[in-house]
């Protein structure tokens, strides 16, 4: 045993797994997560798959990550960069070096580093030789020899001792960050339970790399994140897409209709459908469609018939849904489409992350077709945000589009679970039968919003369409009044839709010199970016937008109190052009990043300074 | 279709008749493909609430708005779909779907492969009227090869659709066809089509009088129809024509027409009509045929039993309902790796 190594204590920490898709980084970074979680940190997950299904063996195309960052603080982001970074294979320490700090500590298996493996990475030289990695602490474990060595005398092949490689490095970090093995073991029982073998073999890998970093120089002192300060309650790890499918069932049990999804597999959104396949105990229907179209167009014959109707897709799928969002605004149904944003135009970079659908979103139909548009901010909150688009759809009567994006939607957080029966309640606009004033188009006074009249029901026969309907009554009406009456109630109703929504909030104090202006999927980034400013004493606010259209009745206000207006998101400019359209009186300012990437909170503080500095 | 009976209700015809002006253009065979639905709506059984008609673009997709059901008039192609999420929603309703050859097999193609593919409880009354009529003329996919229209003014060059091939190569389950101007043979199949579990798809000969007047003369001339018309019957053999002396009997691996009295040829050696053969074979014969060699087949061409897609849904919700471990979605919400802070 190796003398006592010293405890360094830390706020926060980010570590990555980067490895071969087979090498089981997802596996190792998850479990390592629940091990955090447990211990009582907040965290935020981020996998990063390769856009190849299996590309080949020790190529760059193959790597598979997967970031967690972990902390005694409230944790928003997956992290900028990593303060460790464990990678399998040269590929995986090619491309992942860059997303890890200068001076942090990279655990390499050193056995994977061999001359083939090395020039398949496009290296020239072998980086654990030269000084290439000099400005970092190198850890070079030969995992794979301990690994086999580890399992001597057990009756295992050679291909399952390949596997449980992930496991003597999860031991190493476990050691790193004074962890319990507990609950890894836990979980490997139970997951080989059927084979004792392989669970003796996971865990003695898994305690030989616990063991091994005790003994080794490289290592001389360990890291301590301690829990975080959180509200007392249940948690579990949730993805933005898994949350937003559970929203869809919870509003649907809270609503009494029945949930029905329309969807086309598409990259990143296919997993809403995927999960949704698995809940016919709560009558959740999930109909994969023949197309986009079909997807939606199943959406809105549902919806006609009473269910609790939404369609999933990403970018190109909802320019494919755009003539049919135009039929449900017509026939003012209520349906849910959730875009998944990713990298565009076209098929883009589909497994990256963007904001780039916002005005595709708000305007990319034919004629005057106003909907309410949402954005979710974080993995968790898409459960709420999901919950309040239908809420929305079906207490108005319209569609609503709610926007999340790649990087919320695979990213995870540790999320409070709520009681279905706390939510708001959903009270859809229901006909009664044989109501004898019941007509189409006849509306609430207040709301605007028409009658939800079911096929089945007595004495509420009607017909809907996309033709133009006369008011109230809803026969074919090609009258030109008709027409200008029927376009300004329909974007009255949507307008009408900012009473019920919340007032803007303001992160920090409601006037100062700057005022940060983000949505959606950026919310972690930009909060924290802000705090950091706020922390330095900086008279920085941020104003983060979910309710997209309608804006909250005080985003004027908001803006009107600040020095300056600074609009942060991941496209051209698009959220920006939308404000100068809507409050032409406010000068902003813009920040823009179109990667594929996440911001980084070292370059929002930076854009922040200069602004607050007048550049 | 002896085992299909109507079913006594206190409907009438006039309980489905809309309020709205029908707008079809006089003599266009569209009125009386709604008059034979109306006169059948009240006779399958089925409350008048119960009944969703939905439709796509066109001239037959007006068809919603002449019927007192209620009723969704949707966008180019996609009645289908419209009609699926219907469906799927609400297996108790009966859904039915009015397009034409244009919406359904050009600019609706896929969802028309589809829901026949999956065998909905639908009913597709396809107005074949080999030309697009709303928009003034133009050549559709089931127009003839070399026809000249507004959009091939030197003749079409695309092989046309069969409707039926189209369908039996979707694994559709049941195929009939009807011309609008024998109404009762229509009754009877639109009858025979609500009957059929499974998406049911009747293609009916339309005329267009304005854009493609008398394209289905040569299948229904003014006289001695029966000669180039073989009306099946289940059960029954394939004869035809005004003395019914001819039938179609099975020569090596092709249809042919024999006379009856010639050759030797008796009643035994027609082939007899059995339109639940699971085997298309025959089916697809008889949805090809037409002159001048072979009569056109008209009636019910195809009925095979297979399962809905409702019905197998339906079946994995109640089997999800009696196994799952979740009562409600607080259960799911509380299930796997949770952490207690
Ligand atoms: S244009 Fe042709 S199909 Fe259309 S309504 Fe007139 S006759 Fe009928």
């Amino acid at each position: 045993m190796a003398r006592e190594k010293k405890r360094i204590e830390l706020e926060d920490v980010t570590v990555r797994f980067a490895g071969d898709s087979g090498d089981g980084m997802q596996l190792s970074g998850t479990l390592f997560s629940d091990t955090a979680a447990l211990a009582g940190n907040d965290l935020f997950t981020f996998p990063d798959y390769p856009a190849e299904i299996r590309a080949p063996h020790n190529t760059i195309a193959g790597v598979s990550g997967f970031q967690v960052h972990l902390g005694k603080k409230q944790i928003f982001t997956s992290g900028d960069l990593a303060d460790v970074l464990v990678a399998f294979n040269p590929a995986a320490l090619k491309s992942n070096i860059k997303w890890t700090k200068l001076g942090g500590t990279i655990i390499v298996d050193a056995d994977a580093f061999d001359e083939k493996a090395i020039e398949k990475a496009g290296y020239t030289s072998n980086p654990l030789k030269d000084k290439s990695l000099s400005d970092y602490n190198l850890i070079k474990a030969p995992i794979g020899t301990f690994t086999k060595e580890s399992v001597a005398g057990l009756e295992i092949d050679i291909k399952s001792i390949g596997k449980s490689r992930n496991m003597f490095a999860l031991g190493m970090l476990y050691f790193l960050f004074n962890r319990e093995l507990k609950a890894t073991e836990e979980y490997i029982e139970k997951k080989f339970k059927k084979s004792p073998v392989i669970v003796e073999a996971n865990k003695r890998v898994l305690r030989a790399g616990f063991n091994y970093a005790d003994t080794i120089e490289a290592i001389s002192s360990t890291y301590l994140v301690p829990p975080a300060e959180m509200k007392k309650g249940k948690y579990r790890n949730i993805t933005g897409n898994v949350a937003t499918a559970w929203g869809f069932l919870a509003a649907s049990e809270r609503s009494g209709r029945e949930l029905y999804l329309g969807s086309y597999p598409i990259t990143p959104a296919t997993e809403i459908l995927q999960e949704l396949t698995h809940y016919k105990e709560f009558s959740a229907k999930a109909f994969q469609a023949e197309d986009e179209i079909a997807g939606i167009c199943s959406a809105i014959g549902a919806s006609y018939t009473g269910s609790l109707a939404i369609t999933t897709t990403s970018g190109p799928g909802l320019s494919l849904k755009s003539e049919a969002m135009g039929l449900a605004v017509m026939t003012e149904l209520p349906i849910v489409i959730v875009d998944v944003q990713r990298s565009g135009p076209s098929t883009g970079v589909p497994t990256k992350s963007e904001q780039s659908d916002l005005l595709q979103a708000l305007f990319g139909r034919n004629g005057e077709c106003p909907l309410i548009v949402l954005a979710a901010s974080t993995p968790a909150n898409c459960f709420e945000y999901a919950y309040l688009a239908c809420k929305l759809a079906m207490e108005h009567m319209t569609p609503v589009i709610l926007l999340t994006d790649g990087y919320i939607a695979n990213g995870a957080e540790l999320w409070r679970i709520p009681k279905v029966s706390e939510l708001p309640e959903i009270k859809p606009p229901l006909a009664k039968a044989n109501d004898s004033n019941y007509k189409p188009y006849l509306r609430d006074e207040v709301k605007l919003n028409r009658q939800w009249a079911l096929p089945g029901t007595e004495g509420l026969r009607h017909r809907v369409g996309g033709l133009e309907k006369e008011n109230i009554y809803g026969n074919v009406c090609q009258e030109p009044m008709n027409h200008q009456l029927m376009c300004e109630l329909r974007a009255e109703k949507v307008n009408r839709v900012a009473n019920y929504i919340p007032d803007q909030q303001i992160i920090g104090e409601e006037s100062g010199d700057l005022l940060v202006v983000s949505w959606g999927g950026t919310y972690g980034q930009v909060l924290t970016a802000v705090k950091e400013m706020q922390k330095q004493g900086k008279k920085v606010s941020l104003a983060h937008f979910n309710y997209i259209s309608p804006l909250p009745k005080n985003t004027g206000q908001v803006l009107s109190k600040f020095k300056k207006i600074v609009v942060c998101e991941l496209n051209l400019g698009q959220f920006i052009m939308y404000l100068r359209m809507m409050y032409p009186e406010y000068k902003y300012e813009q920040y823009n990043k179109i990667q594929g990437l996440p911001f980084m909170v070292s370059e929002l503080t930076e854009k922040f300074k200069q602004l607050l500095e007048g550049k | 279709m002896s085992d299909i009976s109507e079913t006594k209700t206190d409907l009438t015809k006039q309980d489905f008749v809309s309020d709205q002006m029908v707008k079809w253009c006089a003599g266009c065979g569209a009125h009386s493909i709604l008059s034979s639905l109306e006169n059948v709506f009240p006779k399958i059984g089925v409350k008048k609430e119960d009944y969703v008609v939905v439709s796509g673009i066109g001239c037959s997709s007006r068809f919603p708005y002449y019927m007192n059901t209620y009723g969704i008039h949707g966008i180019h192609g996609r009645a289908a779909a419209i009609a699926t999420g219907v469906k799927i929603s609400n297996p108790k309703l009966s859904v039915w779907v009015a397009t034409g050859d244009g919406d359904s097999m050009a600019i609706g193609g896929n969802h028309f492969i589809h829901i026949l593919r999956r065998n909905l409880d639908i009913k597709i009354i396809m107005f074949n009227n080999k030309i697009y009529g709303l928009t003034k003329g133009q050549y559709s996919p089931t127009t003839p090869f070399g026809s000249i229209t507004k959009s091939s003014p030197q003749g079409t060059i695309e092989e046309p659709f069969n409707p039926g091939e189209l369908v039996i190569g979707s694994q559709g389950t049941f195929f009939a066809r009807a011309i609008d101007n024998n109404p009762k043979l229509m009754t009877e199949l639109m009858f025979a089509a609500a009957k059929h579990k499974g998406t049911a798809l009747i293609e009916v000969l339309e005329n267009c009088v304005i854009f493609n007047d008398k394209v289905h003369a040569v299948v229904s001339p003014k006289e001695n129809k029966e000669d180039v018309q073989l009306i099946l019957k289940h059960g029954e053999p394939m004869i035809f024509g005004k003395n019914r002396d001819k039938g179609l009997i099975l020569k090596g691996t092709k249809l042919v027409v024999a006379t009856l009295g010639q050759n030797g040829c008796t009643e035994k050696d027609i082939l007899v009509h059995d339109e639940n053969e699971p085997d298309p074979g025959i089916h697809l014969m008889l949805a090809r045929i037409a002159p001048p060699y072979y009569p056109i087949a008209l009636g019910v061409i195809r009925a095979a039993k297979y399962p809905t897609y409702e019905d197998l849904l339906l079946q994995q919700i109640s089997n999800a309902k009696e196994t799952s471990k979740y009562k409600c979605v607080d259960d799911l919400l509380n299930s796997g790796n949770t952490f207690e802070i």
